[in-house]
């Protein structure tokens, strides 16, 4: 449901999305107090002086004491408030920033905060721009020129009406004595830097685009099941997310060296060669990752072909096998589902299948009722069923087992990389495009299909071997429909 | 959105009074589990060493404000869309741009690399998201093999791909996330329950999960099966927008960074907003949040310019990253976790790492 916000008021009105503008606003009147604010002095100009000035070291220093923070981020946070142009520089006037110096500044007087009542109007902006214009003529900037010219053009039809205003408004200015003028000058000049900021000045009032919807909405929640739901002790769950940043912290780089070293550091990718998906040799680290998780284990293709090898020498490699199809079921096209998942039922769940695998009675009655109507989550309750027996089961022993074992004692441990800065230099003029993901892709294709072979001939041979022991199972036929051609 | 009418004997203020009490009966059944805070269980770990964080590399090449970026999977490209409708893909390593798109829609606010590496998706004021299969050869328009997946009735503000090229999933301003097919641009499940726009979304990382979390202007965290298309858990405890989510490493907790100025922590199992992280000095909105690989740093990208890095578990910030000049639009953790990269309206993009003196 769309409602269409028909205002577009640049941010002008207080919305909670723009919260941090009540939040300035605070801010703005501590700086402000006479006693504890900000120190502030005249500044003499040619024949007027400007009162209330304050120098940008002044404001840094406020800051950083008052948010007892380091003066960068003084500055950084100073900056934003001219960004949003609470405060106005009163030299360099197109740059909305602080600097660290004795450069000029003044508090913008609330009449032309960011969060006043109306809109930032076109049409003030047209009466701004012709009333400088009226004053001297030539004196608009290249961008507010071209903002002029494109203002006349489709506001023509009120054109008189603006003239107007800014005539009243030049002849009201003139009236004001002298000071007071520049000094509203200087303030509405700057209210416009921030609201059509020239080419070039970053303004925090650009803040993209408008959000749609509001959400004052009612709406009818869903509390009742939310009270209802199961849920886990909090020193558990807290537990077990400790425990993962601990387990994972040596295989952190932001925490720990990468070895031999972090490629974005030295611009040597020895690391990235050594962790390459299918490398014939993990690295400990890597392998070390297998014994975390069972997830650890699948989501790795190098672990993934080690645990399908242990498989292999188990003859339990059919479970594996269901799973990756099931995957494929899942995240595969709409186009080929009913395909597949009639393949994966004559491959491994109906009886006298090749690779048959073992889920109990419950199950089977559930997907083979839901294989009737295949669609792609047909398969969850036996997928779940197997990845819990290999991850209670098959995990288990396989970590213990003498695959693995191998895998472990060949595993690399390479040794940290101590580059001179001369040699640094080098890395980084050595630095090369790698091989593109698309012929990476072909590659892997190609991998996998040798993988298959191999696989298959091993399923063969133990079954010719079986059936020299015992009779066939009798032939019986399958129970979901053909497939729709 | 649920819209129906008034039963008999209800009115708005009994309906008020009812939801009112329903949510506070669910903070007292949370409340009832949460033996222990965050924090606490904190105090027994090590406090971090000191970070040094670098920022060496910087893109250049987009003309306008970089709203969105993606990593591929092997760790060294990555995607970039921005403002004006280019999108780039880059080899980050060497600063070389290897592909480009012009989009003919501006605001280009969602894009992402899809798992093969060999395409890229992307979608914004058009409405939709489409998905460009990369080509070897520089000379091909990528645009003549475009394939439109998403359609919404709204912007499009966010998209990823599930753990094949085969399918999107895109969250809009229209208030909705939605699951695509690829090949055929099907719907295959949508999910209602924003009453806002929906700002962003992330997958669970869980290997046997079918879980996303999406994040949006109504304040809320929903967490959906993409099976069922239901919401199955809600979080509301921000006070304005919620700009970003991303699920924690393990995918038992997730993160948000709103425009009230906080990032927080929520535990999924607990079902509970578990920390808050703030600061008094920093006022401006977050726009955007992502894990370091081991989970204990939260790196968040600010409408004041800056990137705060939190430590996770103690709630402390660890550091501060400058150099941007304009707002951090996107902040990603490369896959590997060796590198972070940031997006913002100063159109340009810069890789971070740790360094070690």
């Amino acid at each position: 449901m769309t409602i269409r916000n028909p205002l577009r008021d640049h941010g002008q009105r207080y919305r909670p999305r723009i919260a941090c503008l009540k939040k300035v606003e605070k801010v703005l009147l501590e700086m402000q107090d006479l006693k504890t604010g900000v120190k502030s002095q005249p500044q003499r100009l040619v024949i007027t002086t400007i009162p209330h000035a304050i120098t940008g070291e002044d404001i840094i220093s406020w800051l950083a004491d008052r948010f007892q923070v380091d003066t960068q981020e003084a500055r950084s946070f100073g900056s934003m408030l001219v960004a949003l142009g609470y405060i106005y520089p009163l030299q360099d006037h197109k740059r909305l920033v602080i600097k660290p110096d004795a450069s000029l500044y003044r508090f913008q007087t609330p009449y032309f905060w960011p969060t006043q009542q109306w809109p930032v109007e076109d049409t003030d902006y047209a009466i701004y721009l012709a009333k400088r214009n009226i004053r001297k003529k030539g004196i608009l900037e290249l961008h507010e020129q071209e903002h002029y010219n494109r203002l006349h053009k489709w506001m023509n039809h009120k054109w008189d009406f603006i003239v107007m205003q800014a005539k009243e408004q030049y002849r009201a200015a003139k009236e004001r004595k002298k000071p007071d003028r520049v000094v509203f000058d200087c303030q509405e000049r700057a209210y416009w830097v921030v609201h059509r900021p020239p080419p070039g000045t970053v303004s925090a009032m650009d803040y993209g685009l408008d959000r749609l919807i509001d959400p004052n909405a009612d709406e009818m929640i869903f509390t009742q099941q939310s009270i209802m739901r199961p849920r886990v002790k909090s020193s558990v769950s807290i537990g077990a997310l400790v425990k993962y940043c601990a387990t994972y912290n040596s295989h952190d780089p932001f925490l720990s060296k990468c070895l031999p070293s972090n490629p974005w550091l030295t611009d040597d990718v020895t690391y990235w060669t050594l962790n390459m998906p299918y490398v014939e040799m993990p690295t400990k680290m890597r392998v070390e990752r297998w014994t975390f998780s069972f997830a650890e284990l699948l989501s790795d293709p190098r672990g993934r072909n080690d645990f399908r090898l242990f498989l292999k020498k188990e003859f339990s490699g059919e479970n594996l096998a269901f799973w990756e199809s099931c995957e494929d079921l899942k995240w595969g096209e709409a186009a080929t589902m009913s395909e597949k998942a009639e393949h994966i039922y004559k491959t491994f769940l109906a009886r006298g299948a090749p690779r048959w695998i073992n889920i109990d009675g419950k199950t089977m009655e559930i997907t083979v009722k839901g294989l009737k109507h295949p669609h792609r989550y047909v398969l969850d309750a036996a997928q779940t069923h197997i990845y819990m027996l290999m991850k209670k089961d098959s995990y288990g022993r396989y970590q213990k087992s003498p695959v693995f074992k191998e895998t472990v004692k060949k595993a690399i441990c390479p040794e940290e990389h101590h580059f001179t800065d001369a040699q640094l230099e080098q890395n980084a003029k050595k630095r090369r495009p790698s091989l593109s993901p698309i012929i990476l892709r072909q590659m892997e294709q190609e991998q996998r299909a040798k993988m298959a072979a191999t696989v298959d001939i091993t399923q063969v041979m133990s079954k010719l071997s079986k059936q020299r022991k015992e009779a066939p199972p009798p032939p019986c036929p399958p129970p979901c429909p053909p497939p729709k051609k | 959105m649920a819209c129906q009418g008034l039963q008999g004997g209800e009115t708005v203020a009994s309906l008020k009074r009812e939801s009112e009490s329903l949510r506070k009966k669910l903070e007292e059944e949370r409340k009832k589990l949460s033996d222990i805070e965050l924090n606490q269980v904190a105090e027994k770990i090590e406090v971090l060493g000191p970070l040094s964080i670098k920022t060496r590399r910087v893109l250049k090449g987009h003309g306008n404000k970089v709203l969105c970026m993606d990593w591929c999977k092997d760790k060294r490209r990555l995607v970039s869309s921005s403002q004006d409708g280019k999108v780039i893909v880059w080899d980050a390593f060497t600063l070389n741009k290897e592909h480009g798109v012009a989009l003919p829609c501006t605001w280009v606010m969602a894009c992402a690399y899809a798992p093969s590496g060999c395409a890229v998706a992307c979608g914004g004021l058009d409405n939709k998201c489409s998905v460009f299969p990369l080509s070897l050869d520089k000379n091909e328009n990528l645009s003549a093999k475009k394939k439109s997946v998403a359609m919404h009735t709204n912007y499009v503000s966010g998209c990823t791909f599930t753990s094949s090229d085969m399918q999107i999933l895109t969250s809009s301003g229209d208030g909705t996330c939605a699951l695509w097919d690829v090949e055929s641009g099907q719907l295959l499940q949508s999910f209602h329950g924003h009453t806002a726009d929906v700002l962003s979304l992330d997958l669970a990382p869980s290997e046997t999960g079918n879980t996303f979390v999406s994040g949006g202007c109504d304040k809320k965290a929903n967490i959906w099966d993409m099976r069922s298309g239901q919401n199955i858990q809600s979080f509301e405890s921000h006070e304005s927008d919620i700009n970003c989510v991303k699920y924690y490493p393990s995918g038992d907790a997730f993160a948000s960074a709103s425009d009230d100025a906080t990032c927080r922590f929520y535990d999924l199992r607990a079902d509970r907003e578990v920390a808050v992280y703030q600061k008094d000095s920093v006022i401006f909105g977050a726009s955007t949040v992502d894990f370091s690989l081991s989970g204990r740093l939260l790196f968040a990208g600010y409408n004041d310019y800056t990137i705060n890095v939190w430590d996770v578990l103690k709630g402390t910030r660890a550091s501060i990253l400058f150099g941007h000049e304009n707002r951090v639009s996107r902040v990603r953790v490369s896959p590997d976790g060796t590198a972070l990269c940031s997006a913002s309206w100063d159109n340009t993009l810069r890789v971070s790492w740790a360094a070690y003196l």
